[in-house]
């Protein structure tokens, strides 16, 4: 009974502490940049800067969500990057209207025309993504290879085989019903935001309503002990790696038909430390075990709406790596400083009598 | 005897297959494209690769305590950056490399007690190293600054020939990454430091039970690896002669690729810095190779890397299967 308790106080104060990031931001922002709450509508649908967060944050969220798992399985997958730009570039080919070496002129690039039908691309393009994230998993789980290195081959050559798919070209898309994806929207939401709750719908079902949340938090904990509990560890980081290959297809899919183009060496540049950021954030250990979907697609948020905010106060894209990476390291700190009390607390005897006090958690 | 011959093959086996395959690939270059029998194009490769070499070293005694730095990118791009932006305001550049070489020391000895005293996986403290030092490089400058010192010019313009090849010659900051390789060889052989290095990376909890100082190590050899990145940083500077914080990205995948291809385990403990030296070497020769074909694209290059990684991963876990057997 007790136990069921501080377990549910554990899971609060996961949200607890993105909200409480999130708060932070807005209320600075509400203090600096007042404009940034303004919401209009335009042509019929929403626009402002919260809109943005949740439009432009779309790719990150998914890819949060696939990451979550990864990492909720004690692994990381750094190729999430590279697997955005293979998607796009996917995309981008099977839109191309001048396929082969035939002669093309401007005229038949810029053509608002596709070559292959609309649900094949977006098909294939999930398929090349979630191959990728097969091959990751396959390394991981079969081969045995440490997932840091495993999908660091990936994060490499991915890009490279990006390129080699778009020819090396940075491929403008100017086929309309494509932008439908990034630019869209349904009842005056952009669609991305439907496309990542509908992810999010399916992830939360998957390893909620079934037990396969529960087996990827026991091999996150334990994989041996998982094993010899007769649960397939391989097949599990089988699936965590996959399903974060898919997550990272179809976040590549809304990047590029946001910008309207694929760039096999820039789409989706630095979405690793973004994601795991993210996924940190919302209280996930690196180290795996338990997982909250909920607070890394909050995490995602948070970090959108620090990114958006500084752009509305003028800060240089560029520079703001050194911002991003500023609170990378105050995430870092908070954590391993809860960490830390946790052990100093357990290892002085003066915290004895608090112990069934929990430190470091809130009380409600 | 042939037991003994059994083991130490085993034992240097992984160095062994990366000369080999260095010493293939470079056959071959030389069979498909006559101009790489030269013996300049050989040199060519240190020419151009100086700075992985120089960043390998440092990335390899990271790695041989079971950690990873992936800040050595960040690191070069600022210090090319830092550099060109001093340079530019009228300061010596005899005060301003010793000034890089301290702050690139600094943010690694910084990442490294991140890592030691908060318990953070070193990958992710690393990679907000990348993310911190790169966005310092674009608050200094959002665009390519070049650099008109006369020294760096003429470090970088004066062709030093070399002694029994004709017509060879190699840059003076050529020689810095050779040089560093020999103290390094040093440092992990023939030191108290390089020992524990060794002993962190194969039982960091018996190394710290035998008394090592194991929290100093490790913050100094992400310290090592940040003067290595600096160091880097500066000979990269004086080859382009500009700073700019776009330098090199992408470069930690490089470097680390190669140390791995040199032979040392990522779970640390086992491992040499002369394979790293080879392990770079192969990456020059496939992109020497690239180069000298010209219809083969670079994008082949990271292909190329990746596809290399993985069969030496492979050939890695082999061997590791087969000496526990």
């Amino acid at each position: 009974m007790n136990k069921r308790i501080s377990f549910s106080r554990i899971r609060e104060s996961r949200l607890f502490w993105v909200l409480t990031a999130w708060a932070v931001i807005l209320g600075f922002n509400a203090l600096f940049v007042p404009e940034f709450f303004r919401i209009g509508i335009q042509d019929g649908h929403l626009y402002g800067n919260l809109i943005d967060v949740l439009n432009n944050g779309a790719p990150l969220m998914l890819v949060a969500i696939g990451m979550t798992l990864v990492i909720a399985t004690g692994g990381v997958d750094l190729s999430v990057g590279a697997v955005m730009a293979i998607s796009a570039a996917m995309g981008a080919v099977l839109i191309n209207p001048a396929p082969g070496d035939k002669l093309v002129s401007n005229e038949i690039l810029t053509r608002n025309a596709t070559n292959t039908p609309l649900v094949i691309i977006v098909i294939a393009t999930l398929a090349a993504g979630t191959l990728c994230g097969l091959w990751n998993g396959l390394l991981v789980s079969r081969a045995k290879i440490q997932p840091l290195v495993a999908t660091l081959i990936l994060m490499v050559a991915g890009r490279g085989i990006a390129q080699l798919i778009s020819n090396g070209q940075i491929i403008t898309i100017y086929y309309t019903p494509y932008f439908w994806f990034g630019n869209g929207y349904i009842l005056g939401l952009p669609v991305s935001i439907y496309i990542v709750t509908a992810v999010a719908i399916l992830a939360w079902v998957g390893v909620r309503k079934t037990p396969i949340g529960l087996f990827i938090e026991a091999v996150g904990l334990n994989p041996k002990a998982t094993h010899y509990s007769g649960i397939s560890a391989k097949n599990i980081q089988l699936l965590a790696y996959t399903f974060s290959g898919f997550c990272s297809a179809l976040a590549g899919l809304i990047l590029s038909s946001y910008v309207h183009s694929a760039d096999g060496n820039n789409n989706g540049l630095n979405y690793e430390l973004d994601a795991i950021l993210a996924v940190v954030m919302g209280g996930t250990m690196l180290s795996g075990g338990r997982f909250s979907l909920l607070a890394s697609v909050l995490g995602a948020i948070v970090i959108w709406t620090f990114t958006l905010s500084m752009y509305a106060l003028g800060v240089p894209a560029n520079a703001l790596l050194a911002g991003r990476a500023v609170l990378v390291l105050l995430v870092i700190l908070l954590y391993s400083d809860r960490r830390l009390i946790k052990r100093r607390s357990k290892s002085t005897p003066t915290a004895v009598q608090s112990q069934d006090e929990k430190p470091g958690l809130p009380h409600p | 005897m042939t037991q003994r011959l059994k083991l130490s093959v085993l034992r240097h086996g992984p160095l062994l297959m990366t000369i080999t395959i260095f010493l293939m690939a470079y056959i071959i270059g030389a069979q498909l494209y006559p101009a790489m029998q030269r013996p300049q194009a050989f040199f060519n490769l240190f020419i151009n690769n100086g700075f992985l070499l120089i960043l390998g070293i440092g990335m390899t005694f990271v790695i041989l305590t079971g950690g990873i730095d992936l800040s050595v990118g960040g690191v070069l791009a600022l210090t090319t950056a830092a550099s060109a932006a001093l340079l530019n305001l009228g300061v010596s550049p005899l005060v301003v490399m010793p000034l890089m070489l301290v702050m690139g020391t600094a943010i690694g000895l910084g990442l490294g007690c991140l890592i030691h005293f908060f318990k953070v996986q070193p990958f992710i403290v690393t990679l907000m190293g990348l993310f911190f030092a790169r966005g310092l490089a674009y608050i200094i400058s959002l665009t390519s600054v070049t650099i008109t010192d006369p020294l760096y010019k003429y470090l970088a313009l004066t062709p030093i020939y070399l002694p029994f090849f004709a017509k060879a010659y190699i840059y003076i900051p050529t020689l810095v990454g050779p040089a560093l390789l020999v103290v390094a060889i040093y440092l992990a052989y023939f030191t108290r430091f390089g020992r524990i290095v060794y002993a962190i990376g194969n039982n960091e909890q018996s190394a710290a039970l035998m008394g090592f100082p194991v929290g100093r190590t490790k913050v100094l050899v992400y310290g090592l690896s940040g003067f290595c990145s600096a160091l880097a940083g500066i000979v990269f500077s004086i080859s382009l002669l500009a700073g700019y914080g776009q330098f090199a990205t992408g470069v930690e995948l490089d470097v680390i690729a190669a140390v791995v291809m040199g032979g040392t385990l990522l779970t640390g403990g086992v491992g040499n810095v002369i394979g790293t030296l080879f392990g770079i070497l192969i990456e020059a020769t496939i992109i020497s190779i690239l180069q000298y074909n010209g219809t083969l694209s670079s994008w082949w290059t990271r292909i190329c890397v990746g596809v290399l990684t993985l069969i030496f991963i492979g050939i890695q876990s082999g061997f590791a299967l087969r000496k526990k057997k």
